[in-house]
């Protein structure tokens, strides 16, 4: 708490923070190293591990063994096509909310967000009946609704807070000025709400990246994205470590990296705007 | 000073996400409150009949609802007291001057970002394994027996798996709490002679209660939910020592093939999250007029 920060005990915090962010990040920078290691190095001892040789055989036998590359570009498509179509959705009526508020504006917002509430398996047996009835079982197109659908009220919270930070005079004078709707869009409000869009979809991918109920539910091998292709080695596949291990890397790799660059937006979008 | 035509124009622009939110609320659910109503086996197409409160006295007499019921409780209790407390801890230390600040404070968020099934997997295997795991090799050095976390302590084990994808959500919306506080109050306070303790209780705690409320709300609407990382580690058991409310719906009705019950299960559990959603949603709420 102190401001007053000699070295002495800047040194101590400096350890201790570095060991509890290590002990944090361990189990994810060991999956790293058991995934360059070959499958008896694997499950030697900790020192017996890091010791042993290295090698991309377990990424190759990935690759080679199962349809790993298919999962992947489910994946992407599931959480790229679901957040797009939650945009495409959710811009328009954010924009209204935002810029013109009615009187009915705040219930609207707060029942969108009740929407989110509902634990999804209240209604996990009609949209798994649903999904059988109408052959959307196994399919991206099915998928990509729901993902869309479950996160649509976060896209719109989100866009509504950054939205409502730009100032309405601006607007304002563009309508003065004779600008209508399509251009006051066009050419003053976008430009600066990209930041505000950007950093939803980037939030909303990893969000849609890794949702574990409706992909574990409503996919078997087509439309199968990560999460439900590393579920399959809960069986006795569990058994082969390195392999398990290159999978998992390349599934949290890519959005690991996308996640440290919206960190902050991590905050506001979860909260709903309650933090910022 | 929006115009009548600028009204319409907003109204047409709302009503997409309007009317697909609404249905999307209205039609599984309306499906799932109409099910728990009705004898209906997906192994036995056409017996549909009407079944009335029936499901819903099966579904909580049955011996597996109360352990399932207190699982879910102990494992949204388990891991808010971890988060809490340990995003609590942790927020105050990273708020600290040091060295490498960027890079721990990315260190401490990366869990966040590792998807459920991945991070239950590799506890399972690489940790808790009782042959290979890491915690068997540290405890076969030190001359213990290994011990099977997850026959012997399966919630337990799990809370652990979930707490550690939870602890940087806690951690990082403390932090960014923690970052707005007054500065120049806590150096008043400190000339003053208030010690570190005082500090801690009369400034940052009520500080941080706004914040505390938010995480624990929001936490506790997806900790109900917790479904994969029960399904690849222990499957709800041994028994059903881990299974909690999500897991028994979907046991109930895709794996036992009862729709009825599940769907009675389903409402129960949407009751549940409900009650917790009207304390999130008043806090949201007054947000908003602020």
């Amino acid at each position: 708490m102190s401001r007053k920060s000699t070295p002495a005990r800047q040194a101590v915090v400096t350890v201790a923070a570095w060991t509890v962010g290590f002990l944090i990040f361990f189990p994810i920078l060991w999956i790293f190293i058991l995934s360059f290691k070959t499958e008896g190095d694997a499950i030697r001892t900790p020192l017996g591990v890091l010791t042993s040789g290295w090698t991309f055989e377990s990424y190759h036998e990935v690759q080679e063994r199962s349809n790993y590359l298919l999962h992947f570009w489910n994946s992407v498509v599931l959480s790229v096509g679901s957040t797009i179509l939650a945009l495409v959705i959710a811009i328009p009526a954010a924009w209204a909310m935002a810029f013109v508020p009615g009187k009915r504006t705040k219930d609207l917002l707060m029942w969108m967000l009740s929407t989110k509430m509902m634990p999804a398996v209240g209604v996990l047996v009609p949209m798994y009946l649903l999904f059988r009835d109408f052959g959307l079982l196994d399919t991206r197109i099915g998928l990509v609704v729901v993902l869309t659908l479950i996160n649509l009220p976060i896209v719109i919270w989100m866009l509504y807070t950054y939205f409502k930070e730009i100032p309405g005079e601006i607007l304002e004078a563009a309508r003065m000025d004779g600008a209508n709707l399509r251009s006051e869009i066009l050419y003053i409000l976008t430009p600066m709400a990209v930041p505000g869009i950007a950093s939803t979809l980037l939030l909303n991918i990893i969000l849609a990246w890794n949702e574990a109920f409706w992909t574990l539910q409503l996919t078997t091998s087509n439309a199968a994205p990560l999460t439900q292709f590393i579920a399959s080695y809960s069986s006795p596949e569990g058994l082969f470590y390195a392999k398990l291990s290159a999978a998992s890397t390349m599934a949290i790799a890519p959005i690991l990296i996308l996640g440290w660059f919206s960190q902050k937006q991590l905050v506001r979008g979860l909260t709903f705007g309650a933090v910022k | 000073m929006a115009t009548e035509h600028s009204r319409t124009a907003a109204r047409l622009m709302v009503s997409p996400a309007v009317i697909l939110l609404f249905l999307w609320m209205i039609v599984p659910l309306g499906m799932t409150i109409y099910f728990s109503f009705l004898r209906y086996n997906l192994l036995m197409p056409g017996m549909e009949s009407w079944a009335g409160f029936d499901n819903y006295y099966y579904f909580i007499t049955q011996p597996a609802f109360k352990s399932a019921l207190v699982n879910t409780l102990l494992l949204v209790a388990g891991v808010l007291l971890i988060t809490v407390f340990g995003g609590i801890a942790l927020a105050l230390l990273l708020d600290q001057p040091f060295r490498g600040q960027g890079i721990v404070r990315v260190m401490v968020i990366a869990p966040f970002f590792v998807m459920p099934t991945v991070s239950a997997l590799v506890w399972k295997n690489m940790f808790m394994n009782p042959v290979n795991g890491i915690f068997a090799h540290i405890s076969k050095s030190l001359g213990f027996q290994p011990f099977d976390f997850l026959s012997h302590a399966p919630l337990a084990s799990i809370i652990l798996i979930v707490a550690w994808s939870w602890l940087p959500f806690a951690t990082l919306i403390l932090l960014t709490a923690l970052q707005s506080l007054d500065r120049e109050q806590m150096e008043a306070a400190e000339m003053d002679g208030a010690n570190w303790l005082n500090r801690f209780i009369y400034l940052t705690l009520p500080h941080l209660t706004r914040s505390i409320t938010v995480v624990i709300l929001i936490q506790t609407i997806f900790l109900l939910s917790v479904f994969a990382e029960i399904l690849v580690t222990t499957n709800g058991g041994p028994g059903t020592a881990s299974t909690n409310l999500p897991f028994l719906v979907y046991a109930q009705s895709l794996l036992n093939f009862d729709v009825g019950g599940g769907s009675a299960g389903g409402i129960i559990a949407v009751i549940l999250a409900n009650i917790v959603a009207v304390f999130l949603m008043r806090m949201i709420g007054k947000n908003l007029e602020s």
